[in-house]
């Protein structure tokens, strides 16, 4: 590659620069801060642009990376996972940060994070347009918000763990101030605590085990059978030739746990226990606590309802990924024999969010608890397709997360512009807005087909390969509980969270017919108008993706595929 | 040690003759100008104690020869970093005393400031049993002073009792242990004592060195304000007037730090060992104790303060119990395995980790009640509740809160992200998970506390919300300079936290 201009670090850094401009302006000059704010995060979606389509560039020509992969899967050797995950990356950027500690500064992009990144491109400029009409301290509003997309960019794009949690951390605390600022009075200050304390408690304890397996890899590239594993690697160019054993790199750790640094018996001193077993449920549920995985999903239906409407959608649409996304790095990556020990009961837990998030949508009379545990229930599948551990799984569980996070953006920005009218959100009491709002009709029309999985929309393209996945891991995992053993129990998963799929389609079409269709009353919403032009182009932004997605899954699958096959190649799948 | 050279031996405590002389500087001064422009006082001692911390770059420590003044003080990496830190502590404690009305003024209260600087920059220096006990009298007793400087107001006056009666009961116990050791030894100097009790000749078995041990540990717990000795802290961080008050939370804190992990490094080595026993594991069994319940019992009482300071003081212990955690990660002190490097082992991550910690809670707790002490100035309250609505009157002063607020319950960029992961990091190293764990779980608890002060500060509303708080040129400096410092630490800690390794690798030479 010979263009150097550093894309990634522009992204996380153009926002906090903006951000700090921001505090810096004239809290009256509404429309300069407005601009400012909508300016970069058009940059950001330019730039996120550029990065996705450059890299799906690299996937699809001949002789890209899908097909580089097969050749190493053919060629075989020790570290094959480490070498494709270490191949896929590109714009890759490092440099010494904290190096007496072993931190640096390290980003990249592959086939995971690359459509995270367009996404939080889409919902960072669909947030600032919708918030364009924000009276309250608009300056700091813009300047928390543009802090968040800072966040969230860093913790997707982190290929250094500590870098990672820094700004994982980072991304929480503008939430935290967002939402018990600028959020619904009722709820907010309750909401914001809850979701904050929940989130950090499942994350400070995975830092601890972070810091725990950078030890221990430490300590095996120090013994002489890690010795030389780790001159191999740094001979075939996975290591730097100045890497020390004590690192946060995410690269040699991925090394450490392919040359089964985290496998050793004996842990803590139990002759059952590695570290990668004792570790990845704190690890692996300690980020899903983000993705809302059952019994922790209760911060989010109330966290969503609470934040503005902004919030709610890179909530939904973007933090909730970094919890999926993130378990799948620190936890299923580096600790492959863990996921094989515990991922067959997490699945259980997973299949609890699904049906039950979607019963429990079912029944609410809020417009937006409707849709903040249609998040629960979908983000489930997201863990579910990580739970198959294997390539087409694994890959739809990649699509979902993006198909997820427009949909759900697009719901949001859809219940906002109701309520910004209406001033209510009983779903009861609503009716007939596609006559007066055709256009917020159409689109959540749009995203609740996506929902549903119906074909030829993004859902169906990320929810199937799920379901498939399941069910060709079903012959190959088994559970044992003492004495009891539980075999071929993914399948019977599969067709109970399709049977999850019938009751989405019916919540779906219960808003969608109270809300939006029957009769309206005028008296009743004499605010009630068409949308603004601002509103129309969120709509466009977030809806039409999900359409090309699902017509053309070409320009999304074979990059999210190129994504997981490390991940796989790890957990010996390939 | 040969030929006794006092230009030799100067350096080692140059500040320390900096600061005597400051202190006359000042008295005079406070004497000589009228009333009206008194206030060049608090600027001669502020930029003097400023000026003072660039002493110990000038003269930076001698590789090789550590022990100075017949073995009285040392003068090694450690104690150029904490005579630093405290030394910058005062000054930026000065400039915020000269934005308010009641103590812009008055000399004495520099004067007090300077003469503690004085004990304390000694203190973290110290390495002979009497020099440490002058040395922290030095510090303590113009604290004692400076607790019941609101004459006025009864419960300043109360602090100043109770910390006065606290305090010497806790100087009384610690010479009590320090006789305990001299007696078995006959030595005063850390050193000579720790050659002395693992040379051959030493006969004693283990109990009575672990009573001299708990007897020299209320002394120190006392002045970090470890629970079970911290009952003095929320009365004096409450009677005491604020800028005092953030002095007696970072210097006194540092000295005390920088003398006990000296102390305890230096007495008992992992090689001390009386009939089979490690002597060290005592000690750590003990830091390990005092960590947790400091740690829970601060953060526990703090979730229920009304009284900002009250809060401060209550987290304030919870933050000794955290760099606790860092002396507790200080055990094995040799190399093992596979280590190439000193930097390597949990000792030096212990010790290095410390130090930072104490450096940049320094900036971080200076910051945050500076930023009580602005407030107050304006309003008068010291309320959490009427807090309300400062974000409306002052946005930089709601920012420069939070930042504060943030770093001390260690949310990046600030820098307690860092300062907490040295700590943890050093505690994983040494074995420690557990406690590591104890410390993330109860920094959660600590987070709700700040988090709902800083959702007073942004959320809230307060009736006098649109009466705006102005700043004033002095305070606005140290405010941006102080905020500055605690992101700059937080983003970039490589500088600090490299010199604080080069200071462990001092202490274990």
């Amino acid at each position: 590659m010979s263009f150097t201009f550093p894309v990634l670090t522009a992204i996380i850094f153009i926002p906090i620069v903006a951000a700090v401009i921001i505090l810096f302006m004239n809290p009256k000059q509404r429309d300069l801060i407005r601009g400012t704010a909508l300016s970069t995060a058009v940059v950001l979606l330019g730039l996120s642009a550029f990065v996705y389509f450059s890299y799906n560039g690299e996937v699809n020509r001949a002789g890209g990376l899908l097909e580089a992969q097969e050749q190493l899967v053919a060629d075989g050797g020790d570290l094959i996972g480490s070498q494709m995950f270490k191949d896929g990356l590109r714009f890759e950027e490092k440099y010494t940060w904290v190096d007496t500690v072993g931190i640096s500064y390290h980003v990249a992009v592959d086939g995971l994070n690359a459509p995270m990144i367009l996404l939080t491109g889409m919902v960072a400029v669909a947030g600032v347009l919708i918030s364009w009409r924000i009276e309250d301290r608009i300056r700091e509003f813009m300047a928390f918000f543009l802090l968040l997309v800072a966040g969230v960019y860093g913790v997707f794009v982190a290929v250094d763990l500590f870098l990672l949690f820094f700004f994982y951390e980072l991304a929480i605390f503008p939430m935290y101030l967002l939402i018990a600022g600028w959020g619904w009075e009722k709820l907010r200050e309750y909401a914001a605590m809850k979701l904050t304390l929940f989130i950090l408690i499942g994350s400070v304890i995975a830092f601890v085990g972070a810091i725990a397996m950078v030890l221990t890899a430490s300590n095996f590239f120090s013994s002489e059978a890690g010795a030389a594993i780790f001159a191999q690697a740094q001979q075939s160019g996975l290591l730097s030739t100045t890497a020390q054993t004590f690192s946060f790199d995410i690269v040699q750790l991925t090394v450490a746990a392919e040359a089964g640094a985290f496998d050793a018996i004996g842990y803590f001193g139990v002759e059952t226990l590695t570290f990668a077993t004792f570790w990845f449920p704190f690890i692996f549920i300690g980020f899903a606590v983000l993705a809302g995985v059952f019994p922790f999903h209760n911060w989010s239906p109330d966290g969503h309802v609470a934040a503005p409407t902004a919030v709610s959608m890179i909530h939904a649409g973007v933090l909730m990924k970094l919890g999926a996304y993130a378990a799948l790095r620190c936890g299923v990556q580096l600790m492959p024999e863990g996921a094989q020990a515990h991922l067959p009961w997490i699945v259980f837990l997973t299949l609890v969010n699904v049906v039950y998030g979607a019963f429990i949508a079912f029944r609410q009379r809020d417009f937006k608890y409707v849709i903040g545990f249609s998040s629960v229930s979908h983000m489930g599948l997201v863990s579910m397709g990580w739970a198959s551990m294997n390539v087409i799984g694994m890959t739809g569980a990649g699509l979902q997360m993006f198909s997820h996070g427009a949909m759900t953006a697009l719901f949001f920005g859809c219940v906002g512009m109701v309520y910004e009218r209406a001033h209510t959100r009983d779903i009861p009491s609503l009716g007939g807005f596609i006559k007066k709002m055709p256009w917020v009709g159409f689109a959540f029309i749009v995203g609740g087909l996506a929902s549903m999985g119906m074909p030829g929309l993004s859902g169906f393209i990320a929810e199937f390969p799920i379901f498939m996945g399941m069910w060709a891991a079903s012959d190959s995992i088994t559970l044992q509980i003492g004495g009891f053993t539980l075999s071929n129990y993914y399948s019977i998963m599969v067709i109970i969270s399709a049977l999850a799929i019938v009751i989405t389609a019916a919540y779906v079409l219960r808003v969608t017919s109270q809300v939006f269709f029957g009769e309206f009353d005028a008296e009743k919403y004499p605010d009630v108008g068409d949308i603004a032009i601002t509103d129309r182009v969120i709509l466009l932004l977030l809806g039409v993706p999900l359409i090309l997605v699902g017509m053309m899954p070409f320009l999304m699958a074979p990059m999210v595929q190129a994504g997981v096959n490390p991940v796989v190649a790890m957990l010996g799948g390939l | 040690m040969g030929e006794f050279n006092y230009l030799q031996q100067l350096p080692a405590i140059a500040p320390e003759i900096g600061l005597t002389i400051l202190a006359v500087v000042v008295l005079a001064l406070d004497l000589y100008l009228p009333e009206s422009r008194r206030k060049g006082t608090a600027y001669v001692a502020a930029f003097g104690l400023l000026g003072l911390a660039i002493v110990p770059f000038i003269w930076s420590p001698v590789s090789g020869i550590d022990s100075y003044w017949g073995g009285m003080v040392r003068y090694d990496v450690l104690a150029q970093v904490f005579k630093v830190m405290i030394l910058l502590a005062a000054g930026i404690t000065c400039l915020i005393a000269v934005g308010t009305h009641d103590l812009a003024r008055k000399g004495e209260f520099y004067l007090i400031i300077i003469v503690s600087t004085l004990g304390a920059s000694l203190l973290s220096a110290a390495s002979d049993l009497i020099m440490i006990f002058v040395a922290l009298e030095t510090l303590s007793i113009p604290l004692y002073i400076l607790a019941t400087f609101r004459k006025g107001d009864p419960r300043s006056v109360e602090s100043g009792m109770k910390y006065f009666l606290f305090g010497s009961f806790a100087s009384a116990i610690l010479l009590y242990g320090f006789s305990l050791l001299y007696g078995f030894t006959a030595q005063t100097n850390i050193y000579a004592i720790a050659d002395y009790m693992t040379s051959p000749e030493f006969g004693l078995n283990a109990a009575p060195i672990v009573v001299s041990l708990v007897l020299i540990f209320v002394g120190f717990g006392f002045k970090i304000s470890a629970v079970p000795f911290h009952f003095w802290t929320p009365d004096v961080y409450e009677g005491g007037p604020t800028p005092g008050t953030a002095f007696v939370s970072v210097a006194s804190k540092a000295g005390s730090m920088a003398v006990l992990m000296r102390f305890l490094i230096a007495i008992f080595p992992a090689e001390f060992v009386i009939n089979g026993q490690v002597m060290q594991e005592f000690w750590i069994q003990l830091v390990i104790v005092l960590a947790v319940i400091s740690m829970t019992i601060g953060n526990v009482l703090a979730l229920v303060q009304k009284n900002i300071k009250r809060m401060l003081a209550y987290s304030s212990i919870a933050q000794a119990g955290y760099t606790l955690i860092g002396i507790a990660s200080i055990q094995t002190m040799y190399l093992t395995d596979g280590m190439t490097d000193l930097s390597q082992t949990a000792a030096a991550q212990g010790v290095a980790a410390v130090t930072f910690y104490m450096f940049m809670y320094t900036f971080t707790n200076l910051l945050a009640f500076a930023v009580i002490v602005i407030f107050t100035e304006a309003t008068g309250s010291e309320k959490i509740s009427d807090l309300a609505g400062l974000s409306r009157r002052n946005s930089w002063l709601a920012l420069a809160m939070t930042v504060g607020l943030l770093s001390l319950a260690g949310i990046p960029p600030a820098a307690g992200f860092f300062g907490k992961f040295f700590l943890f990091n050093a505690a994983v190293t040494a074995g420690l998970e557990w406690l590591a764990i104890v410390g993330v779980l109860n920094a959660i608890v600590a987070l709700y506390y700040y988090l709902v002060v800083i959702k007073v500060v942004y959320v809230d509303r307060h009736e006098d919300d649109e009466v705006p708080i102005a700043l004033n040129m002095t305070t606005a400096w140290v405010l941006g300079a102080t905020t500055l410092s605690v992101i700059a630490l937080g983003v970039l800690p490589q500088a600090i936290y490299n010199w604080a390794l080069s200071s462990a690798s001092t202490l274990f030479a």
